[in-house]
């Protein structure tokens, strides 16, 4: 039972909002630094536009639907009435305040540093403390996720979370932790050198704190699908989850291993020795293992959904799976997505490998492979999956809908794959324009024309998700009855305190975080003399 | 009963296929560690292991990367350093002049925003962050020209910042060292 569903459609609707925003301006950057497209005379918008880019998509698309799913969890896995409606409005609102506070210098160019930072280059304090409202925003989500666990323990003493629910708060510690990385970056170090306090920033050091939050950003965006996978699909699907405990394990290790992993984004950085590296590197390696697991145990899942529906044979059973419904639609292609996106992850995280593609298209090529596609296809399932709830309606163009989720699938992949491509060829990142005249340079020019078209195919599906979505706040009403997650083939009586709660996990993580960035943390920060001058954007 | 015991007995089923399936997969992470070990110690594939400093504001003035200190120099033991430094929005020097099939040391750094340097057709990439020294080992087994793009958002020129590595033959590098000056290919 919903009860809250003005504050979870108020989330939803924020966030595919400023996404459908954010993905027309992917489109034009596509466009305008494609053979298609004629050179910008002023360079400097196709920054603004990637600070635009990548701020929205960053740090407040994911964070919005996480945090009205992570809601949407809260009451229907609890069923249980949120605690704290007042200061989740609040935390919306900041929120939306800190979106605006951070959109308007960009777009006025006086924070074209990217939503990395990037300092020595330092921009509008109004942008870097929209981005810190966000996430304090945010961070009262996580506190109520923690409040309202604990209120349902209490009146449950002993019983097992529901899954839903056990993933959903660990993923909201996940962020609240990974977010500290950031902060301290923009507090201690960025802020005050904005707002002119001090002229001077160690880029080392910042470059350092900034991996503390990257990593497991993207684990924090992953959480919400790797929810949707265990405790929607199958039910969705008609099946059930294989195991409970493996999901518990899978989320817990994400929860431990994703965060001390962050400076194999820094390999190729001269400020972290050889030694730190490896560490990074191995634990990057450890991460693979809740993936690999969790593929093992929806492919179980969903092999019993159709084997219920008469499926027979070692494959055989893969064509009496519902392919026509759009969850499992969404599953499949995220799946591709995550399998393609995973092996790259490993060839990045690789010691050896990374240097071939640091910085290039490649690089850029993953991340949207990963995020853009295996993540958010499932978070239109989601929306497509809760929508009746919220809006008392029924969304009944399922033809429309699988076309959507089509052309998400080969708009990602038509993006994508000549991206992997030119950036082997050593094609870097975040340019305004490549010079297509130049012989070294022509061959790279197809490739870059297909992945334009790639992101028109992408914006078509976007703008597709938005018109299903509002279509479906004016159709008829219908009563979508309880909002129910999938059950487990053994669903447990009982839970190992392990598997039931998270103290323990969240410490695991503290100290591995403190063991593997303590060290150069602190030696960096003791260095002498590695402070340089700020170089401020659009002051002039 | 009969149902119950069927339920238990297929539980047990699941979990032993799941910890064959965990055992595989932790046995593929260990792997990979591995590989990456041994190939870091064996052959001494790593990125760069040491940290050095710098001051950025002193670039220009004495030590190690002063304008007339840049470019390629062979040594007297036969190794070969090049030192470049990035800054918005070119590298110098803008065309780097190397010897073929020579163990090269790269030196780079950066005069004021976060750059970075990647030889397209090679794996020779890394930052340049002001403050800090990078270094990096290689060697070009062919002779040409290769493109060396600023591969790191340093602001609204970056898309300009482009240089050059020109490989050449090792006798004309040889030629062209003597008496121990800087040398590069600007302008040529």
């Amino acid at each position: 039972m919903l009860a809250n569903r003005k504050l979870i459609l108020a989330h939803f609707w924020f966030a595919f909002s400023v996404f459908g925003v954010a993905l027309t301006l992917g489109a034009w950057q596509m466009f305008i630094r494609s053979p298609i497209g004629t050179w910008l005379s002023n360079p400097e918008l196709y920054y603004r536009s990637l600070t635009a880019h990548g701020t929205v998509m960053g740090y407040v698309f994911p964070t919005l639907v996480a945090m009205g799913f992570g809601y949407a969890i809260s009451e229907a896995a609890l069923e249980q009435r949120l605690v704290g409606v007042r200061w989740a409005w609040a935390g919306f609102w900041l929120i939306v305040l800190g979106s605006v506070m951070a959109i308007i210098p960009i777009a006025l160019g006086r924070a074209s540093v990217l939503y990395t930072f990037y300092p020595p280059l330092i921009g509008s304090p109004f942008y870097y403390i929209g981005v810190v409202l966000v996430v304090v925003g945010s961070w009262i989500w996580v506190a109520l996720m923690a409040i309202n666990l604990r209120v349902w323990r209490k009146a449950h003493p002993g019983a097992p979370v529901p899954l839903a629910m056990f993933a959903n708060v660990a993923g909201s510690y996940l962020w609240a932790w990974t977010a500290v990385g950031a902060a301290l970056e923009l507090l201690l170090q960025i802020i005050p050198v904005s707002v002119g306090l001090k002229a001077t920033i160690d880029a080392g050091l910042a470059r350092v704190f900034f991996s503390w939050t990257l990593h497991a950003i993207v684990y924090f965006w992953l959480m919400p699908t790797y929810i949707a996978y265990y405790t929607i699909v199958p039910r969705a699907i008609g099946g059930r989850v294989y195991s409970d405990t493996m999901a518990r394990i899978s989320f817990i290790l994400f929860l431990v291993v994703a965060m001390p992993i962050g400076m194999h984004h820094t390999f190729a950085d001269p400020q972290v020795g050889a030694g730190f590296k490896f560490i990074h590197s191995a634990f990057t390696a450890l991460v693979a293992l809740p993936t690999l697991l969790t593929v093992f145990t929806i492919c179980a899942s969903v092999e019993i959904a159709a084997r219920l529906r008469g499926g027979r044979g070692m494959f055989g059973w893969i064509r009496a799976l519902p392919w026509d419904n759009p969850m499992m639609l969404a599953l499949a292609f995220s799946f591709v997505m995550l399998g393609l996106g995973g092996a790259g992850g490993l060839i990045n995280m690789s010691y050896q490998l990374d240097a071939s593609i640091h910085n290039t298209q490649w690089i850029t090529g993953h991340f949207h492979l990963i995020f853009g596609g295996a993540i958010v296809i499932m978070y239109f399932a989601i929306a497509y999956d809760l929508w009746p709830h919220l809006t008392g309606r029924e969304l009944i163009d399922l033809r429309l809908i699988r076309t959507q989720l089509w052309l998400w699938f080969i708009g990602m992949i038509v993006t994508t794959f000549p991206w992997h491509w030119v950036g082997i060829l050593g094609m870097p990142r975040r340019m305004a324009y490549f010079d297509f005249g130049h012989p070294a340079i022509a061959p790279q020019a197809l490739s870059v024309t297909f992945s334009a078209f790639g992101g028109f195919i992408l914006l078509t599906s976007g703008l597709l998700f938005l018109v299903i979505l509002a279509r479906g706040m004016r159709a008829p009403q219908a009563d979508a009855g309880p909002y129910r997650f999938a059950i487990a083939v053994h669903q447990p009586a009982t839970v190992p305190v392990a598997l039931n709660t998270h103290a323990l996990w969240v410490a695991l993580m503290i100290v591995l975080t403190i063991t593997n960035y303590g060290y150069p943390i602190l030696t960096l920060a003791l260095t002498e003399g590695t402070s340089v001058p700020a170089v401020y954007v659009g002051a002039q | 009963m009969s149902a119950q015991e069927d339920g238990h007995r297929s539980a047990e089923v699941a979990a032993r296929v799941e910890r064959r399936w965990a055992t595989i997969a932790v046995i593929i992470v260990v792997m990979m560690a591995l590989l990456a070990a041994f190939a870091g110690i064996h052959r001494a594939t790593m990125p760069q292991p040491r940290v050095e400093t710098t001051d950025p504001s002193r670039l220009h003035l004495a030590g190690e990367f002063v304008e007339s200190n840049l470019g390629s120099v062979l040594e007297a033991n036969g190794a070969v350093i090049v030192r470049a430094i990035g800054q918005q929005y070119s590298f110098t020097p803008a065309c780097i002049v190397v010897p073929v099939d020579t163990p090269i040391t790269l030196r780079a750094t950066s005069a004021d925003v976060v750059h970075g340097i990647l030889i397209q057709g090679t794996n020779v990439n890394t930052m340049l962050v002001p403050g800090y020294i990078s270094e990096q080992l290689m060697r070009f087994t062919r002779t040409g020209d290769y493109l060396m793009p600023c591969q790191e958002f340093c602001s609204f020129g970056h898309e300009g910042m482009w240089g050059k590595v020109r490989v050449i033959d090792k006798a004309d590098f040889a030629n062209r060292a003597k008496g121990g000056g800087r040398l590069s290919c600007v302008g040529q």
